[in-house]
């Protein structure tokens, strides 16, 4: 039943203009980068003539790709997460689907899932884009692989928490900033508390977490740490909609 | 028992405190068109709303042909189809399309979806619209796309809020005869404020007013109270009311102003010739100058505002 609702939010968010222009527009902005990367290598390594300067093509162009790949997060997720719920709530559908044979958790579940999906596309295309490097050079796929579930973490965990700014109203814009604000903060949290990395809450950043994924590293703290953010915004989510049924 | 498709147990809805719906109560049964009438704000889309889990009741029980709507939710709505006051439509998708995503997520299997959504296009008129954007179509054959989204699984119980609003008159004709024919083979509850489509496509009728179910029965029971045994008589030189009870059959007799007389007969087809006759008769006896003799139909709208006037009297009182 999940994959049903996966099926048609897939649907309207590829009838719709939205889907297509953010994956025009980020891969366009991906290909930049990474034929940036390929020509600075070039220029970098040229002038690097100790050994311990030079770094392989792979972590090189990965590198300015996937630093770049934040821009996903916080532009991406709150404009097509924003019309998950609030939307439906606008004009009147979620009876449509309160009234199938669903539970709540499959609605949320659903949704959820049909945004990753949606924009695993941008981290399945990155990921192809660096694999074309294999072509002339010998390139990490596990460094690829790494930042590629990273990503695919860093990009659920902020889909999630856009998914619960959805469900607090009805107007897609409030949701969309809300959830905007909310992912900068937690995305740049650990540049605020720069000055003192102990600090409990820098550890809450998603970048901070991020970042073991860029140097090809999966830590299993950082991994449970996303799937908590997930589960806890999913929750939140599937308990404010229950809310509405309850006390209208 | 088992002919029993939907129970509504003292049904109570509370908004902050103050009661939307109060204990309604009320069975249907399988091949029944329930109306359900009653002004505006008067707690028709809460029930209805209630009856398909959408809103969880405050108190009491809603159960789909014996299985709770509150302990198995997901068993109890695939048995229901819901249209509700607002059209939940896609309109960034196709008919076809969005009919066969209602298709999908009520249950219907893989290969018998196509057949499905044909059935309901053919059924409520959609066939030749099927490519068109429902944001292109005009509000009428949104409202279609609105019922066949709610028939597409062939539910046991069809519950459609208000399904004739804004539509022209041959439209309105059309899912009449529709709702007379899912009747048939499902329940249906519908919600109106258009008291003669009730008498046309129901046979059961409730009227709930400020929350309270103030009338509950078939439809004949109200339209015995509006339609056969009554006549206004208009005279010139009008008879006082003691002189129109001589008349056999005559059982009540009222003067609504200096020429209009009401009057009721005992039930009963064949008095009535009989009395018609003799208020002819006597009238041209006594030369009481009868200008004017028509059955009296107390309107539904007079039945109903009875009811619910009734009803707003006893709670001042």
């Amino acid at each position: 039943m999940i994959f049903n609702i996966v099926r048609k939010e897939l649907k309207s968010m590829f009838a719709s203009p939205m889907g297509w222009i953010i994956l025009a527009i980020f891969t366009a902005l991906f290909g930049s980068l990474y034929l940036n990367g390929v020509n600075g290598y070039f220029e970098v390594m040229s002038g690097a003539v100790r050994p311990a300067e030079r770094v392989g093509v792979t972590q090189f162009v990965g590198q300015t790709v996937y630093g770049w790949a934040f821009l996903v997060v916080l532009f991406a997720v709150p404009l097509l997460s924003m019309r998950l719920i609030s939307e439906e709530r606008r004009s009147q559908t979620l009876p449509f689907l309160f009234s199938a044979p669903l539970s709540l958790t499959e609605i949320v579940l659903g949704k959820f899932i049909g945004l990753v999906a949606f924009l695993s596309i941008l981290i399945l295309y990155i990921a192809l884009m660096l694999c074309t490097l294999n072509i002339w050079s010998d390139i990490d796929f596990g460094f690829i692989v790494a930042n590629s579930l990273g990503l695919f973490l860093l990009i659920a965990s902020a889909s999630a928490v856009g998914l619960y700014f959805s469900s607090l109203t009805s107007q897609p814009v409030a949701a969309a900033v809300m959830t905007f604000i909310t992912l900068i903060a937690l995305i740049f949290m650990d540049r605020i508390f720069a000055g003192d990395p102990t600090n409990t809450i820098s550890q809450l950043s998603l970048m901070r977490h991020f970042q073991a994924f860029s140097t090809g590293l999966i830590d299993s703290a950082d991994v449970s740490y996303f799937l908590l953010v997930i589960m806890m915004f999913l929750v939140l989510t599937i308990r404010r909609l229950d809310a509405e049924r309850l006390r209208g | 028992m088992t002919n029993l498709t939907v129970e509504a147990i003292e049904l109570t809805r509370l908004y902050g405190g103050r009661p939307a719906v109060s204990d309604v109560s009320f069975n249907l049964t399988k091949g029944q068109v329930l109306g359900f009438l009653g002004p505006n704000g008067a707690g028709k889309s809460t029930t209805m709303k209630m009856l398909t889990g959408n809103l969880a009741p405050s108190a009491g029980s809603v159960k789909i042909c014996g299985i709770d709507m509150i302990e198995n939710p997901k068993e109890a709505k695939a048995l229901i189809g819901y249209l509700p006051e607002m059209r939940p439509l896609y309109k960034e998708l196709t008919v076809d399309e969005y009919l066969t995503i209602a298709a999908r997520l009520h249950r219907v299997t893989g290969k018998h979806i196509k057949k499905a959504v044909e059935n309901a296009k053919e059924r409520c008129g959609l066939s030749h619209m099927s490519k068109r954007l429902i944001e292109n179509l005009s509000n009428g054959y949104q409202q279609r796309v609105g019922i066949a989204q709610a028939i597409i699984h062939s539910p046991m119980v069809v519950i459609l809020d208000e399904p004739t609003v804004g539509l022209d008159p041959i439209q309105i004709r059309d899912i009449r005869a529709l709702i007379r024919e899912i009747g048939g083979e499902h329940s249906v509850i519908l919600s109106t404020h258009i008291l003669p489509e009730v008498e046309m496509v129901c046979d059961h009728v409730q009227i709930i007013d400020k929350g309270k179910l103030v009338f509950n029965g078939g439809i004949d029971v109200l339209k015995r109270q509006r339609v056969g045994n009554k006549l206004l008589l208009g005279f010139n030189k009008a008879p006082t009311v003691a002189e129109l009870l001589k008349i056999k059959g005559i059982t009540e007799a009222e003067a609504v102003d200096a020429n209009m007389m009401r009057i009721r007969f005992a039930d009963g087809a064949d008095d009535n010739k009989v009395a018609h006759e003799a208020i002819v008769q006597a009238a041209v006896k006594n030369k009481w100058g009868l200008f004017q003799i028509a059955p009296d139909h107390t309107s539904l709208e007079d039945v109903f505002v009875q009811l619910t006037y009734q009803d707003n009297a006893a709670d001042t009182a």
